[in-house]
This record gives structure tokens, C-alpha cells and sequence, in this order.
């Protein structure tokens, strides 16, 4: 998912100064925006009672095909859980297209006592402080931006904009050197700089336009009142940007759990190890042992799995990082 | 609205800097020149030293740029990335798209099955990386063990140790993991097409496929733009599936850009070379970002919505 900086950081660098601010950041949403405007809601009641038109028959075909990329997406993701209830030897006797002849939970039992609950711990701690060093240097930021604007804030914000552009792989060298001559290669703390760094330009740029749709007026009306920008940030904008702030969150959450290369090269002892190197390593360490590595590999992914089960609409959202808003 | 947001926006650059908010960004800057801006810069140093990432770093000069377009390996990197991004964006453009189409419809049944469509989106690369490997194992791997149950034994094959294949087999399950992604674009694109147009080609008689190509086809333009957008300059930076996947291997066989950057830089330790590769990759992405979007007049028609 950095493919949303690319995009988002395309868009600005390419004719950034001259378009208005919604254009920037994603033109489409601009012209689907009014588009829906024009769907009034009467339309949409009769869309809703449009009768069921299309015969059953011509239904048929996408519903094939929609059932076949089913399990094209599916049964990939099924064939882990299931090998990962499997014993080792029924691994190999089992057919692997099929649940477990004799299910069994000692994977999960022995990944999470081969370490698993350290690394779990790790991924958690990584996330829980890079995002929230992220919001907090992020929001006052877009505050900053969005509402005492200058040629500074301007100028500031095209610089951050600039960073989107920046892929991981191009500086992943030097952050090495960096990190290392600031003494803190192989700690926790060797991922959690970076993150932040490359978590602040989007983050920014979801919360400024959000922040910037915050009606003038009542920031005028607490500014009469004489609320200094710390009390309007704490009791306007912050309240007011919920949805902006739960996408940023999820966003750059993902972003944290699921990264590798930081990781890869900024860490190289068992103690520090986040989920996705771990898993990497189980894959090395215990090749032979598939259901194992499955029952590693669907643990990882629990957290988001219940996200999904819970909140699959901010979720999805969070992905698109506020793209389709 | 765009109007009066255009007529605030002009008259900033003549106001004068309120310092205040250079103290409000001062924490998010200082991060961000840190570990983005200032290591771009290193790079660039970097990539005219000799270093092996410990001893001292040797100014060498040009050579490493002048290597950079002589070095048989390196063009043979850049020919994958190339056809690495061609093969994405054909297997995953259409694909994408019909199920994007496909997940907007109306239907019970499509909002059931798009639950599971983006179930991919859930787990790590990593994840989906170990998880490929062994669904493709030559023994025990649920491909093989299907061939071989339909009588397709010759069919059956080691699919990532074959150097003619493992590219295209590798290029397929990237497509597995970013469709969910992309379709989910595709249907919060379709979802904004005004009902309107096709109700009034209904009544023109029109049928599915010539709804499709006369409307939903136009309407998604921009959607594909952007899809297209994140695919070829996403394709650039492909690493963590195919390290774990193939760790570039079989030989050279899916040692792409990136792959080459970490594997010179890291383990053959030649940092200053590394650099270059690292630059090139990240010119060629923004380059390639302008370049669609001046071709695609993507800009232009936005910035006209301007007066809209």
C-alpha cells in the first residue's frame, strides 16, 4: 500500500501550486464529489425500488465468475488456516486441498512458545509508539497548515509533500548509516524513527484537507471568544476530525505491522524481531515444518482480522487512506 | 466551492509568515528532514564513494554511475523491472476492474463474496509470500497435488525453482495480492457513476456489455488513471514478496530493481553502488508518476474543474 504516496505525491508534484487545494490532493474526488451531489436522494429511493430487471439467466455468468475468483482469493488464505490445524506428519498423509483428517491446536501452542508472544510484543510496542508520535507531531502540524496560513506553511507543506514521492528503497542505504551512527541499530528504536518520518506526509496531508473543510466560521467564533490556537486544536479540530484521525491511524498502523524492510536492515537479533522478520526466519528455521509456519503466518494477521470482522468500513477506508473519501 | 476556495488560496503567498506555525511544525519537520530529506541527500554523496558499510568511505567519483550503465547485471535488472510492470499492469488492470464493477452491483450475493475478496489485503507480504511458497511446493503443494490428481503429471513442476517460470509465477501472485486493492478503487469509482445514464440507456434499449463499454468504461477514466498510477510506479518498488519468495533467485531470474539494490548494498556490501541503483529507482518513480500524468492529461482536466 506506499503506492498511496506515490499517487497522492504525484498528483502534487506535478501541478501542486496552481490547483486548488481539494484538486491536489486527489483530483477524481473532486468530480465525484459534485457527481453524488447530483444524485438526489429521490433518486436514490428509486433506485432502490427499480425492480429486478435483468433476467436470472444473464445473472448467471457473473455470478460464475464472481464465485470462481472466489476461490482464487479464498482458497489460498483457507489452505493456511487449515494446514496450520494439521500435525505434522498429517501434513503429509492429508490431502491439502481438504480440512484436517484430526485437527489439532499444537502449532499455535508451540510458535507461541518458540517466541512468538516476544515478537508480538515487539510488533506492538513498534506500533503503539510510532503511531502515536505520528498523530502527535502530525495533527499540530496540519493545524499549523491548515489554519495560520503563509508563504511558510505553504512552502512547508509542499516539502512534505515532497516526502511522498520518496520510496523506502531509496533511503533505506542511509538510514542504515544513520541509524547505526546513532548507536541504535538492532533496537526497536532504529524502526520506530523512520516510521515516524515516513508516516508524517501522508498523515499530514489526510488531516489538512480535513481540517481545512472545518467551516472557518467556527474557528472565528472560538478566536472572538480569545481561545488561543492550543484550545481550538484541543476542543475544535481534534473532536471535529475524528474520521481523519481513524484513517491515518489504520493507515499508517498497517503500514507498521505489516513492514519488512526497516525491519530487515535495521534489526538482526532474535529480541527485536517484529512479526513479519520473524516470520521470515520461522520460514528459514523450520522449513520442513509447514503447518507451523501457517499457524505463524495466520497469527500475525489476527489483529487485522478481527479490525475487519469489526470495522471493515473504516478499515477500508484506512486503506485507501482517505483517498476515496 | 472551488471557486471561493480558489479565492482564498491566491492571496497567501503575500501575507506575511506567522512564526508561531513554524514552532507547530517544528516536531513533524525535524522527524521528516531527519530520516526522508536529509538521507536522500547522503545517497547522493554515497553514490560516488566506495564503502563497504563499515570502514571509512573512499570519494571514487563518477564511477559507480559510469558502471551503473555498462554493468550486464544491472541491465538485466532493469529489463525485468520493465517487463515486471508491463505483466502487472496487463494482469492486473482488467481483473481489477471487472471486480471493482462487479462488487458495486447492487446485488446480495456480490456485497457476500466482496467480504472475502479483500481478506488479502489483511495479511503482511510476508504472509502471502510464505503462504505462496507453500501452496506451490513441487510435493506437497496444493497446485501439484491437483495436477497430479487430474492426470496432469507432466504438467506438475518445481513452479518457483524453474528459472523460465518463477518469474511469471511470482508476477501472478503479486497480481493475487494487489487486485483486492486496486478492485476496491474500482468499486468506489463505479459506485459514483449517476445511475441516470444507466437508466436512460435502458430505455434505449441498451444491453449489459453495451452499458458497460458506453458508460462504465468512460466513467472510470480517472479511476484507471490512478489505478494504473500506483501499479507501474508500485511495480518499482516490489521487494518484500519476491525476496522471501525467491530471494531473487532462480540465478537472476526475478532479480528486479530493488532486489539488486539490497543485494549489492547489503550483501555484496558495494554501498556506494547501491546508492545508485537506490537513486535511479527513485527518479524513475517520480519521473514515470509526471510522465503518465502529463500523458494522460489528467492534470489538465482537473485543473479545469477548477472553474467549475
Amino acid at each position: 500500500m506506499r503506492l498511496t504516496r506515490v499517487l497522492l505525491s504525484a498528483f502534487s508534484l506535478a501541478g501542486g501550486r496552481s490547483l486548488p487545494m481539494q484538486a491536489e490532493v486527489a483530483p477524481t474526488a473532486l468530480g465525484e464529489k459534485e457527481r453524488a451531489e447530483k444524485r438526489t436522494p429521490e433518486k436514490r429511493l428509486s433506485r432502490q425500488r427499480r425492480p429486478f430487471r435483468a433476467s436470472r439467466l444473464v445473472e448467471l455468468i457473473p455470478a460464475c465468475c464472481g464465485l470462481l475468483w472466489f476461490v482464487v482469493a479464498f482458497y489460498p488464505l483457507l489452505y493456511m488456516f487449515m494446514s496450520s490445524l494439521r500435525s505434522q506428519a498429517g501434513f503429509y498423509l492429508d490431502n491439502p486441498w481438504l480440512p484436517p483428517s484430526q485437527p489439532t491446536l499444537e502449532n499455535y501452542i508451540s510458535v507461541w512458545e518458540n517466541g512468538f508472544s516476544l515478537y508480538l510484543l515487539n510488533s506492538l510496542f513498534v506500533l503503539v509508539i510510532s503511531v502515536a508520535l505520528i498523530l502527535l507531531i502530525s495533527v499540530p502540524a496540519a493545524y499549523a497548515i491548515a489554519r495560520m496560513r503563509s508563504w511558510l506553511t505553504r512552502a512547508i507543506f509542499n516539502l512534505f509533500l515532497l516526502g511522498l514521492a520518496i520510496p523506502l528503497q531509496a533511503v533505506i542505504i542511509p538510514i542504515y548509516a544513520i541509524i547505526s551512527s546513532m548507536h541504535i541499530y538492532d533496537t526497536l528504536f532504529a524502526l520506530i524513527l523512520p516510521y515516524v518520518a515516513f508516516g508524517v506526509p501522508l498523515s499530514v496531508l489526510v488531516l489538512v484537507t480535513f481540517i481545512r473543510d472545518i467551516p472557518a466560521e467556527l474557528h472565528e467564533a472560538m478566536r472572538l471568544d480569545g481561545a488561543s490556537h492550543l484550545q481550538i486544536l484541543w476542543r475544535l479540530v481534534i473532536p471535529l476530525s475524528r474520521p481523519a484521525l481513524i484513517t491515518v491511524t489504520i493507515y499508517e498502523s498497517i503500514q507498521v505491522w505489516n513492514g519488512f524492510l526497516f525491519p530487515l536492515v535495521l534489526t538482526q537479533s532474535p529480541e527485536v524481531r517484529v512479526l513479519p522478520l520473524a516470520l521470515w526466519s520461522f520460514q528459514g528455521q523450520y522449513a520442513a515444518d509447514v503447518p507451523a509456519i501457517m499457524a505463524a503466518v495466520f497469527l500475525s494477521a489476527v489483529p487485522m482480522l478481527l479490525l475487519y470482522i469489526f470495522g471493515r468500513r473504516q478499515l477500508l477506508t484506512g486503506l485507501l487512506a482517505g483517498f476515496s473519501r | 466551492m472551488s471557486m471561493s476556495v480558489t479565492a482564498r488560496v491566491a492571496p497567501i503567498r503575500r501575507r506575511p509568515a506567522s512564526w508561531p506555525a513554524l514552532l507547530w511544525t517544528a516536531p513533524a519537520l525535524c522527524f521528516y528532514a531527519l530520516f526522508a530529506l536529509f538521507p536522500l541527500l547522503v545517497a547522493v554523496y554515497l553514490s560516488f564513494t566506495n564503502w563497504n558499510g563499515i570502514a571509512q568511505a573512499v570519494w571514487i567519483g563518477p564511477a559507480n554511475w559510469l558502471h551503473f550503465f555498462s554493468d550486464p547485471l544491472t541491465l538485466h535488472a532493469i529489463g525485468l523491472t520493465v517487463e515486471m510492470m508491463i505483466l502487472t499492469w496487463v494482469l492486473q488492470t482488467p481483473l481489477s476492474l471487472l471486480l471493482g464493477v462487479f462488487m458495486a452491483g447492487q446485488q446480495r450475493y456480490r456485497a457476500v463474496l466482496s467480504v472475502f475478496y479483500f481478506l488479502p489485503l489483511l495479511f503482511s507480504t510476508v504472509a502471502i509470500g510464505i503462504t505462496w511458497v507453500s501452496i506451490l511446493d513441487p510435493n506437497f503443494g496444493l497446485i501439484n497435488v491437483a495436477l497430479r490428481a487430474l492426470g496432469l503429471s507432466s504438467w506438475a513442476r518445481g513452479w518457483l525453482g524453474d528459472p523460465g517460470l518463477a518469474f511469471y509465477v511470482v508476477a501472478i501472485v503479486i497480481a493475487w495480492q494487489f487486485i483486492p486493492f486496486h478492485s476496491l478503487l474500482y468499486m468506489t469509482g463505479a459506485r459514483q457513476i449517476p445511475r441516470e445514464l444507466y437508466d436512460v440507456a435502458e430505455i434505449d434499449g441498451a444491453g449489459r456489455l453495451r452499458k458497460f463499454f458506453s458508460i462504465t468504461l468512460p466513467q472510470l477514466k480517472y479511476t484507471i488513471i490512478t489505478s494504473s498510477i500506483f501499479m507501474l510506479t508500485g511495480s518499482l518498488t516490489y521487494f518484500d514478496l519476491i525476496w522471501v519468495m525467491t530471494g531473487g533467485g532462480p540465478g537472476y531470474a526475478t532479480r528486479i530493481l530493488p532486489l539488486h539494490m539490497y543485494i549489492t548494498a547489503f550483501m555484496n556490501e558495494q554501498v556506494g553502488y547501491g546508492s545508485v541503483i537506490a537513486l535511479v529507482l527513485a527518479i524513475s518513480g517520480i519521473a514515470l508518476s509526471l510522465l503518465l500524468l502529463r500523458v494522460t492529461g489528467f492534470l489538465r482536466m482537473s485543473s479545469q474543474l477548477e472553474g467549475l
